[in-house]
């Protein structure tokens, strides 16, 4: 009995102690976005080098934690150097005009344990879409990771155009993985 | 002695003949294209036609070492012998060593080979920009040698056709 009172008193006790503990320092070099792609069947890995992220979440108030992500689009390495090249340009990100992404989170919904959904609004190529993206979030000590993957079809944001536009040798679907690590603040 | 190819020889021997003869072609073509998706397809197709190939000479050079073939004619010189199997020795290696070169390659360009779409080569390098590079020369210089090999192969056959009017030529052929 007394080990289930400490038990329960542990439980109810850690969220409150957390409570005070807000991540919001984004550490950018322990972070990262990357994403696969399918090239007729070859699975290929891509990244961007470059992106600036703020954040903020606190586990005990997950619904009030807000992100905000740009991606630098002409960072990006496609695994190729023609391809990076190739992708600047017009049909793909057309990065003269549209030279970030951006992500912006809309509302967190935890799921249980240490997974949330984060719902925003995704912004690539001057074209907005509502995304969810699942993440899960783990915090050692005064540094808090988040982690997730999700998948985007390139073809809602006009990514690659005119003879790139059919999906039999860039496939549709973009799988991206990121990792955002993030320090409590002051 | 056999004075004759089996026709699992003659079959291997002018299926993998159309296929290199496509295989440089579209290699030679499409290695300084501009990027596009029609320049994805091709390297796509050549690779997979490339692994076919690689297993056809391996199919082929089993068969080799288990079907002893024709003997050449006694009244080509020793020297002229010689040179024919060392011609064949050399056009089986390269056989071997291109596709081979060109799947090293694959792997230190990043660009993993996946036959027909469906299956997945392993890889036998890591990604290595200048290895991957370095792999583009070998693979274009044994293409290029193996093309001066096959005009002599092909020449030769010819000579032995017109000039020594023997049955070298006529005994690879299919209804022979």
């Amino acid at each position: 009995m007394k080990r289930f009172i400490l038990a329960l008193a542990l439980t109810i006790g850690l969220p409150l102690a957390a409570h005070a503990t807000t991540f919001n320092q984004v550490q950018t070099d322990k972070s990262a976005i990357a994403f696969t792609y399918q090239q007729m069947g070859v699975k290929m890995d891509g990244k961007f080098r470059k992106f600036a992220a703020k954040l903020s979440f606190a586990p005990a108030k997950p619904t009030e934690g807000s992100a905000t992500i740009d991606i630098d689009l002409a960072s990006i390495d496609t695994g190729a150097p023609e391809g990076d090249q190739e992708v600047a340009g017009k049909p793909w990100f057309n990065t003269k005009v549209f030279p970030t992404a951006q992500f912006v989170s809309t509302g967190v919904k935890p799921l249980g344990g240490n997974r949330y959904d984060v719902a925003g609004k995704l912004t690539i190529k001057g074209k907005t879409q509502d995304i969810v993206v699942p993440a899960t979030f783990t915090a050692q000590g005064n540094s808090g990771v988040f982690d997730g993957t999700f998948t985007i079809r390139r073809g809602d944001f006009s990514i690659g155009e005119g003879s790139w536009a059919k999906f039999d040798i860039v496939a549709n679907d973009i799988q991206i993985k990121f990792r955002i690590t993030a320090v409590t603040g002051k | 002695m056999t004075d004759r190819y089996t026709s699992t020889a003659k079959t291997l021997h002018w299926l993998m003949a159309i296929l290199l003869f496509g295989l440089l072609a579209l290699g030679f073509y499409m290695h300084d294209l501009p990027l596009s998706p029609q320049k994805l397809q091709f390297y796509s197709w050549h690779k997979w036609a490339g692994v076919t190939a690689f297993l056809l000479v391996l199919a082929r050079l089993a068969w080799r070492v288990t079907h002893i073939p024709p003997a050449l004619p006694a009244s080509m010189p020793r020297l002229m012998q010689f040179a024919a199997h060392a011609g064949h020795f050399v056009l089986y290696a390269l056989m071997i060593a291109i596709p081979l070169s060109g799947w090293l390659m694959s792997s230190a360009k990043g660009f993993q080979t996946v036959w027909f779409g469906v299956l997945p080569i392993p890889d036998l390098l890591d990604k290595n920009k200048e290895l991957g590079d370095l792999l583009a020369v070998a693979h274009k210089g044994l293409n290029l040698l193996f093309v001066a090999v096959l005009a002599g192969h092909i020449g030769a056959a010819l000579k032995h056709h017109f000039i020594d009017k023997d049955d070298i030529l006529t005994r690879i052929l299919p209804k022979h």
